[in-house]
C-alpha cells in the first residue's frame, strides 16, 4: 500500500511537471506529424504507408522516450531532488520503475498520433491490433529503458542529451525503422542485431504489414530479455554510481 | 541512556581514499547531537553512511538496537533528512512539495494534507503556500526544507548546515524551531561550521577531523575541559592614570592573581582560582578609576575545539564560504 502511493505519486508528479507540459505534448504531436509529412511529400507519387508506418511509430517512441527521460532523471539529479527519492523508504527498483512509468505512457502517447494518422487520413492497414498494441508498448518499454541507461551516466542534462544522440540517430538506420535490415550491408548487420529496438520495430512491422524478418516469438522474447537486462545494469549503476 | 543510533567501527574507502576511519559513536533517544569539523573533515560522508546515501566499507549502524547496516531503507522510514542545499521542486508550490514528500512515506492523501498544511503553519509558511518553491526567498527555502523532511515524524533529524548562508532573521527562526523539535522529543543530528550555534543548541558534540573522531562530550564537560584558568576582564575608563603603576600595585596587593593590560582600557586578571571581584573593583575605585564593566571570561566551544583539533577557525569559515 505504501509502495503504491509511492509509485502514483512519483509518476503523477513527472506526469504534471514534465510530461503534460505543453512543449512536450507539442512535441508529441509534431514530430511524428512532421516525418508523416516528410514521407508523404517525399513520396506522394508511390506512397506506401504500411512501410514507413512502423518506422514513423518506432520513431517516435524513441526519440520521446530518450529525450524525456534524460531530462526527467538527469535534471532532478542535478538539482538533487532525485536524492529526496532515493532517501525515501521505497526500494530502488520501485523508484526506478516509478520513474520510467512516466516515459514509456509518453512513448505511447507518442505512437498514437502516427497511428491514428495513418489509419484515419492515410487508410492504412493493421492485420493485427493486438500485436501492434503490444509492440508500441513493449518499444516504449525498451526506448525508455535504453535513455534511463544513459541517463545514468550523464552528469547534465545536455551530456545525457549528447549521449541518446549517440545512439538513437544510427538506430534510425540500423534497427530497420524504414531501412530493412536485410538490406543493409553485411558488415553492419550485426549490429542491427544487437540492438534491441530492431525487435522492436519487427513486432510493429508483423502487426501492420502481417510479414517480419525474424519469428514473432523471437522478437518478443529478445525484447523481454533486454528490457530485463538493461533493467539490470541500470539498477547496478544507479547503486554504484549514485549511492557511493 | 537508550541509544537511537549506534555506530560502530564505521570506515569508508574510497579506492585508496580513506574518507572516513573506523569512528564508532552512540547518539542518545532525544539528544540534540552536534558533528563539529573542518571541510573533509568525514562529516558529510558519516552522514551519509547513516541515511543510506553512501555504502558502508566497514562497520555498521544500528537504530534503536537493530543492526540496520545491510537494510538502511528499513531505517529511513524513522529518518528526516536536510541537505546542506534545498533539494525540493522548483515547479511545484510549497504546499505540493510536503504532500509529495508525504506520499513517499506512504502518508494517505488526507494525513499529507493534513500534515502539509500543519507545517507550513509551524513554519510561518502558510501565505506562501501556493507559491512555487522556486518563488521562495532562500529562508523560506529553507524552512520548507525542514518542514518536508518532519512531514512523515520522524523520530531523528539529520541536518547538514542547516543555517549556511540565510539571513540573520531566518537562522534566528530555523534554530529556535529545531530547539523546540529536540524539547518535543525529536532526535537531532546536526553538523555546522557554526561553533556558537553547535554550542547554543547541542547537548553533546563530537570534533571530526581527517576522518577521525578526536573527541565526543558534553558541551558543558568540553568547555570544563578547555578552561584552564579563571579569567576576568575590567574595563576602565581611559584616563592619564599610568596604567604600569597601577598593575604592579594589583598584582602585589592580590596574591595568587595575575594583572596584565589586554588594550589600552581593559585589565585582563587570571587567577588558578576562583576570583573574587569586590575588593578589586574598590580598590580601583580608591585608585580613582572609572570601571564601565567587570565580566567573567568564559572558555567557548571554539576554544576547545581549537584546543583540541588544532585547527583554526578562521581557516575553518574561510574553507566553508570557497565551498
Amino acid at each position: 500500500m505504501k509502495s503504491s502511493i509511492a509509485f502514483w505519486n512519483i509518476l503523477s508528479k513527472d506526469m504534471r511537471n514534465y510530461y503534460l507540459k505543453p512543449p512536450n505534448i507539442s512535441w508529441g504531436i509534431i514530430f511524428p506529424f512532421a516525418w508523416m509529412l516528410m514521407m508523404f511529400i517525399k513520396t506522394k507519387t508511390a506512397f506506401n504507408i504500411e512501410e514507413v508506418f512502423p518506422g514513423i511509430v518506432g520513431m517516435s517512441i524513441l526519440f520521446g522516450t530518450t529525450s524525456m527521460l534524460s531530462v526527467t532523471i538527469t535534471f532532478e539529479r542535478k538539482s538533487r531532488s532525485f536524492e529526496r527519492l532515493l532517501l525515501a523508504p521505497i526500494s530502488i527498483k520501485l523508484l526506478i520503475i516509478s520513474k520510467i512509468a512516466g516515459a514509456i505512457l509518453f512513448g505511447i502517447f507518442n505512437s498514437i498520433v502516427p497511428v491514428l494518422f495513418s489509419v484515419l487520413y492515410f487508410k492504412a492497414t493493421v492485420v493485427n491490433w493486438t500485436m501492434l498494441t503490444v509492440g508500441i508498448v513493449l518499444l516504449s518499454i525498451i526506448s525508455t529503458l535504453l535513455g534511463l541507461f544513459i541517463s545514468v551516466s550523464a552528469k547534465e542534462v545536455f551530456e545525457a542529451q549528447t549521449y541518446s544522440n549517440f545512439f538513437r540517430f544510427p538506430m534510425i538506420f540500423l534497427c530497420g525503422l524504414f531501412i530493412p535490415v536485410i538490406s543493409l550491408p553485411i558488415f553492419i548487420q550485426p549490429l542491427s542485431y544487437i540492438l534491441p529496438v530492431t525487435y522492436g520495430v519487427d513486432i510493429l512491422r508483423f502487426s501492420i504489414t502481417g510479414s517480419n524478418s525474424f519469428s514473432i516469438y523471437l522478437d518478443l522474447f529478445l525484447v523481454l530479455s533486454f528490457c530485463l537486462i538493461l533493467f539490470w545494469i541500470s539498477l547496478l549503476n544507479i547503486k554504484k554510481k549514485w549511492i557511493k | 541512556m537508550e541509544h537511537i543510533i549506534t555506530a560502530k567501527n564505521l570506515t569508508k574507502k574510497y579506492d585508496d581514499f580513506i574518507a572516513v576511519n573506523d569512528i564508532s559513536f552512540d547518539v542518545n533517544k532525544g539528544e540534540f547531537f552536534g558533528f563539529l569539523g573542518p571541510n573533509g573533515a568525514g562529516k558529510t560522508t558519516t552522514i551519509n553512511m547513516l541515511i543510506g546515501m553512501a555504502k558502508i566499507s566497514t562497520g555498521n549502524i544500528h537504530y534503536n538496537g537493530n543492526d540496520l547496516t545491510k537494510n538502511i531503507k528499513k531505517a529511513q522510514e524513522i529518518i528526516g533528512v536536510v541537505a546542506d542545499e534545498s533539494n525540493l521542486y522548483d515547479e511545484m508550490s510549497g504546499y505540493d512539495n510536503l504532500c509529495f514528500c508525504g506520499s513517499l512515506y506512504g502518508l494517505s492523501k488526507l494525513e499529507r494534507e493534513t500534515k502539509a498544511t500543519e507545517l507550513l503553519k509551524r513554519f510561518q509558511l502558510i501565505e506562501a503556500a501556493n507559491k512555487k518553491f522556486k518563488a521562495y526567498s532562500k529562508g523560506m527555502k529553507r524552512k520548507l526544507t525542514i518542514a518536508a523532511a518532519l512531514i512523515h515524524n520522524p523520530q531523528i533529524l539529520f541536518l547538514d548546515e542547516p543555517t549556511t548562508g540565510i539571513d540573520v532573521a531566518s537562522v534566528r527562526q530555523i534554530r529556535d524551531m529545531i530547539k523546540k523539535l529536540n524539547e518535543n522529543g525529536t532526535t537531532v543530528f546536526l553538523t555546522t561550521h557554526y561553533i556558537e550555534e553547535a554550542e547554543r543548541l547541542c547537548d553533546r558534540v563530537a570534533f571530526i577531523n581527517k576522518g577521525q573522531i578526536i573527541k565526543i562530550d558534553s558541551v558543558e564537560n568540553l568547555l570544563n575541559e578547555t578552561k584552564e584558568a579563571n579569567i576576568i576582564e575590567v574595563v576602565f575608563e581611559t584616563n592619564s592614570n599610568n596604567k604600569d603603576e597601577l598593575l604592579k600595585k594589583l598584582n602585589q596587593k592580590f596574591i595568587g592573581i595575575e594583572c596584565s593590560l589586554k588594550n589600552v582600557n581593559t585589565i585582563k586578571i587570571v587567577s588558578t582560582e576562583k576570583i573574587d571581584i569586590s575588593p578589586i573593583v574598590s580598590f580601583l575605585s580608591s585608585e580613582n578609576i572609572f570601571i564601565i564593566e567587570a565580566k567573567l571570561i568564559r572558555p567557548t566551544l571554539e576554544d576547545a575545539f581549537v584546543k583540541m583539533t588544532g585547527i583554526e577557525i578562521d581557516i575553518m569559515k574561510k574553507e566553508k564560504e570557497k565551498k
